[in-house]
């Protein structure tokens, strides 16, 4: 089976995204946090990379996968997408507009087209409010409904998600973390937006509930015509939903590919590393997997180490070359690309395709 | 023909509320054997801690009714006084937590925690607790033991603290660990790495394991013998190969069928969950619990609680189908996805 | 930590700065009538107002007159609340020597009832966390309710009436000149203004010590605690307390650095010499360099407690100690 493969504006295309239309792009995006320190007068010693350069394309209708663990950047990049943290550096692109420094109206007039969905249904949602206030405040915000059909809308919206409408006058502590989870998600979507970010969605949530948002998330995606940056910590459920998936490690976006590739032939050795060590509920599927067992805890985000970040916990690990040089992210199968200089063999993690 | 090192007998444990008494735990039995792994799997409100707080007598209510018996080496930890169950726990049933963040006494260093639940049980001094503590965080692979015996728990990062929760668990050789949710809270590759650690201190220190989690993919890799709870009952227990390739009951199946597979051919499939919402533990459905969200549930089920039957061996599950059906739904449904 | 103390330090000084800064301001410039006329006392003659004027560098730039005032502050012998500015005309006494004569007063007023509170409020908040909604508990938020709404003043006359003047137990208000503190309290003089003080405080004490046990107790480690196989006891006193009481030993520092400096109400109730009833006295004699003195003196206590209180929390609380 061969794959087209073009290049389009220094990043590669595949099938899931060759026909699509750019929505965003991100170009360079570092976010450091200073740590200060002193007695009287705060001295800039040092700064957490949370991201450190990062080039990233999303495209119309995709879902893009965004998998790491704590200390990678994910949720500080979706953070810097929304503009609710200024990017340190770097440019951001929505639809073609250079969106990196605005604000104001234009910024407000940004947060209709791209909304998030955060992680904790507990946390996330005011508790003096009722749901339908949780749910109609877009609206009122940006005044694109009238007041008097402020109601009705959201009680679609709320049917649109599958909650009862008629518990539009009910407070969040009466919901189960499934429904409150579905509550985030009505009231990102409230506008319509282009772009929904969604920060671990679901896991929070029971096994039973998180298949059930993830199918209502896939709805309402071919409905809407949405896109998706979907970010987990779950490379399972990441890869279920996503076209494509990104590796982040340490600020840096370290493989990317689509799913399925992914998941047979990782290139990177802490994809090969997140792949062998996600949890799967079949015995003999586990039982067949290569492990790659990494030494030591995350590292903090603070010193990232010299040349390649992996190199200090990577078995593959060639000195002098990995500690002095960072690797470029390069191409590998169709629509793969990853950043190491020693990559993984083909089926380095999975031996046996499915089970016979 | 072995004892069993837990004997678990018709465990209830209700608690009552002022908008009723909630049924947390529904007659459990089960038994655990020497040297054996069990994976308790469950979503919230199965019961499946509670059911392990109980045996330790940790449930905190007061107003708590228990009933039933849990025999540990012949004896009824339930009735115990609180001085003899305060021997057994921690030197020969311990139990670590999901967060050990919040797990681990803020204002007191490692090692001096790990040495307290030694001296606790035996007539140590200090000095020789805290070398013991030193020793044991060298045994579950912390590197520099000695100063980090000396470092407070929020000088160490998620893992170390796992593993230092896990040190002090085994620091008297327990012939039972309790693990609940030991992994949740910490990064996928560090959940491999102390998984990883469980199985081999289990063999080093000889000791039985219960593992409790919602996660069916942690218990498939480590688990011998698995439970599976729903509204405060065991629906089906068995080995690794009943519970995955041969299930007897339509909630494990429900569960098998919404959890998004990672082998190739599971792309842009569509997840199966399970209808509704995980019943109120006040207000149980008449019998089955899992009735009302059941796609194959017919007019018994309704009526009568269905008892844990066995069909063979160790494999036993909670539901009115015929073994028959059970077999064939289960190859038509659920490997079927694959 | 070294760093930290730096900081507080330095922190401190610029409280204290700000804070003869506003005295200045208040006591000083606002006003409308001439500062020498005001410390003057009852009957100034010219001579005396004039040299007054020349302490205080009225005739000078503003500047020169903050710092004669400002010099006060410095707790050095010799400058703190130095004699030319602060000197009580209306008694003829320089104010540091009448404080530093009234400071063991409520030293000990403030002391000894910290110490009759902590006595009563700890069990009692104790107890009722360790038993939440029993009588007990119940009974000890009735204590905490009449503790907390009982006026120092009403609860004082009270005690005199009951203790002294019907029962005979107790002696009455005031110290006499020619004891010094050791035989007042023996004598006495001080149990019911300690019991007094001391309630209002204890009740409020207890809840907080409860509110605080409860949430402890409700933590995870407690219950690794447990797990290990711990006494209960243990679990209570080694673990629960050493969490809940760290928030109650910052209030500690701080009630004890407000009280002494003075304990207005109790000392004037109980007709005891030291610090609050002084700040009254001069206020009602319009004294004021007294009350500048006596305001000062207050507010390098409560610095000084305040700093102490930091530093105490960064040793209790592990997580603290490198902000």
């Amino acid at each position: 089976m061969s794959v087209q493969v073009n290049e389009r504006d220094g990043q590669l295309q595949t099938e899931p995204t060759r026909d699509r239309e750019l929505l965003v792009r991100l170009r360079g995006v570092r976010k450091l946090f200073p740590i200060t320190r002193g007695i009287l007068f705060q001295k800039r010693v040092g700064s957490v990379h949370a991201v450190d350069g990062v080039d990233l394309d999303i495209y119309k209708g995709e879902t893009l996968g965004l998998v790491g663990e704590t200390g990678c950047g994910k949720s500080t990049l979706a953070r810097v997408l929304m503009r609710l943290y200024d990017a340190s550096e770097g440019s951001i692109e929505f639809e073609g507009r250079d969106v990196t420094g605005i604000g104001g109206r234009e910024l407000r007039a940004l947060r209709r087209d791209m909304q998030m969905i955060f992680q904790d249904p507990y946390a996330s949602l005011n508790p003096r409010k009722t749901v339908g206030s949780i749910i109609g405040t877009p609206f009122r915000l940006h005044r694109t409904v009238p007041r008097n059909k402020i109601k009705s809308e959201v009680q679609q919206l709320m049917e649109l998600v599958g909650l009862n409408p008629e518990h539009y006058n009910r407070y969040p502590h009466e919901f189960s973390g499934g429904q409150r989870q579905r509550i985030g998600v009505a009231r990102a979507l409230a506008l319509r937006p282009k772009l929904i970010l969604c920060d671990e969605p679901v896991s929070a949530l029971d096994v039973s509930i998180q298949a059930q948002v993830l199918n209502l998330l896939e709805d309402l995606q071919e409905e809407f015509n949405l896109t998706y940056l979907f970010i987990a910590h779950d490379l399972s459920v990441v890869k279920h939903v996503s076209d494509r998936v990104a590796v982040m490690y340490l600020g840096k976006i370290v493989e990317m590919a689509v799913g399925s590739t992914l998941y047979l032939n990782p290139k990177h050795p802490y994809s090969g590393a997140l792949l062998s060590a996600v949890p799967i509920a079949d015995p003999d599927l586990a039982a067949a997997r290569k492990r790659i067992i990494l030494e030591g805890d995350v590292p903090s985000p603070i010193d990232p180490p010299s040349g390649c970040r992996f190199h200090p916990r990577c078995p593959n690990a060639q000195f002098p070359k990995c500690s002095e040089e960072e690797p470029e992210l390069l191409p590998h199968h169709p629509g793969q690309v990853a950043a190491c200089h020693f990559p993984l063999e083909d089926r380095a993690i999975i031996e046996t395709p499915a089970k016979g | 023909m072995t004892v069993p090192l837990l004997e678990v007998r018709d465990l209830k444990v209700r608690f009552p509320t002022e908008d009723g008494v909630v049924k947390a735990v529904d007659g459990v039995s089960f038994s655990i054997e020497p040297g054996e792994t069990l994976g308790v799997v469950g979503e919230s409100g199965s019961g499946k801690s509670v059911s392990f707080l109980t045996i330790m007598g940790l449930t905190r209510s007061r107003t708590a009714i228990i009933e039933g018996e849990v025999l540990f080496k012949g004896e009824d930890l339930l009735r115990m006084t609180n001085d003899d169950i305060q021997e057994v726990r921690g030197s020969q049933i311990s139990m670590i937590f999901q967060d050990p963040m919040t797990s681990l006494h803020p204002f007191y260093r490692v090692g001096v925690q790990i040495s307290e639940s030694i001296r606790t049980h035996q007539k140590v001094s200090k000095q020789e607790g805290m070398e013991q503590a030193v020793e044991m965080l060298h045994r579950v692979g912390i590197p520099r033991p000695e100063e980090r015996a000396r470092q407070y728990p929020h000088e160490f990062s998620g893992g170390m603290r796992q593993r230092a929760m896990i040190a002090m668990a085994l620091s008297l050789n327990p012939d039972l660990l309790i693990a609940d949710e030991p992994t949740t809270a910490l990064d996928v590759t560090v959940q491999a790495q102390i998984l990883d650690l469980l199985a081999r201190l289990k063999q080093e220190f000889n000791a039985s394991i219960v593992i409790i989690t919602h996660d069916l993919g942690v218990v498939a890799e480590h688990c011998d013998q698995i439970q599976v709870m729903y509204a405060g009952k065991i629906v089906e227990s068995g080995n690794r190969h009943d519970v995955y390739y041969d299930s007897h009951h339509p909630y494990t199946w429900g569960l098998l069928s919404s959890i998004p597979r990672m082998d190739e051919g599971a792309v842009g499939e569509r997840l199966k969950p399970i209808k509704g919402l995980p019943p109120s533990l006040i207000f149980l459905p008449p019998g089955c619990a899992f009735h009302p969200r059941c796609p194959h549930r017919f007019d018994r089920c309704e009526r009568e609680v269905p008892a844990l039957i066995p069909s063979d061996g160790h494999h036993a599950s909670a539901c009115h189908l015929s073994l028959a059906d059970k077999e064939r739904i289960f190859k038509e449904q659920v490997m079927a996805r694959s | 930590m070294g760093r930290y103390l730096i900081r507080r330090t330095l922190f401190l000084i610029l409280v204290l700065f700000i804070v003869s800064i506003i005295t200045f301001i208040v006591f000083v410039k606002m006003p409308a009538q001439d500062p020498a006329i005001r410390a003057a006392g009852r009957s100034p003659t010219p001579e005396l107002i004039a040299t007054i004027r020349a302490k205080f560098g009225l005739d000078q730039p503003i500047y020169v007159q903050f710092s004669r005032f400002a010099r006060g502050l410095v707790p050095w012998p010799g400058i703190f609340l130095d004699e030319d500015v602060y000197f009580s005309y209306t008694n003829h006494v320089a104010v540091k020597e009448e404080i530093y004569s009234r400071v063991p007063v409520t030293a000990t007023l403030a002391l000894g009832a910290a110490v009759a509170w902590l006595a009563i409020g700890l069990p009692i908040g104790i107890v009722s966390a360790i038993k939440p909604r029993s009588l007990f508990d119940r009974a000890g938020m009735v204590f905490a309710l009449i503790g907390v709404s009982a006026p120092v003043f009403w609860l004082g006359l009270l005690a005199l009436y009951v203790f002294w003047f019907k029962l005979q137990w107790l002696p009455g208000s005031g110290i006499p000149p020619d004891e010094n503190m050791v035989q007042a309290v023996m004598a006495g003089r001080f149990i019911l203004p300690w019991f007094v003080l001391a309630l209002s405080f204890a009740a409020f004490y207890s809840r907080m010590v409860r509110g605080n046990l409860i949430e402890t107790m409700s933590e995870d480690y407690i219950r690794t605690a447990r797990a290990k196989g711990i006494s209960e006891n243990r679990v209570i006193f080694k673990h629960g307390l050493r969490a809940a009481l760290t928030p109650v030993v910052t209030m500690l520092g701080l009630d004890i650095g407000i009280l002494l400096g003075g304990a207005v109400i109790t000392e004037t109730v109980f007709n005891l010499p030291g610090l609050g009833q002084y700040a009254v006295r001069s206020l009602l004699n319009s004294d004021f360099p007294a009350i500048m003195g006596v305001t000062i003196f207050a507010a390098l206590f409560i610095c000084v407690a305040n700093l102490f209180v930091d530093v105490a929390y960064a040793f209790l609380d592990p997580r603290v100690r490198y902000t």
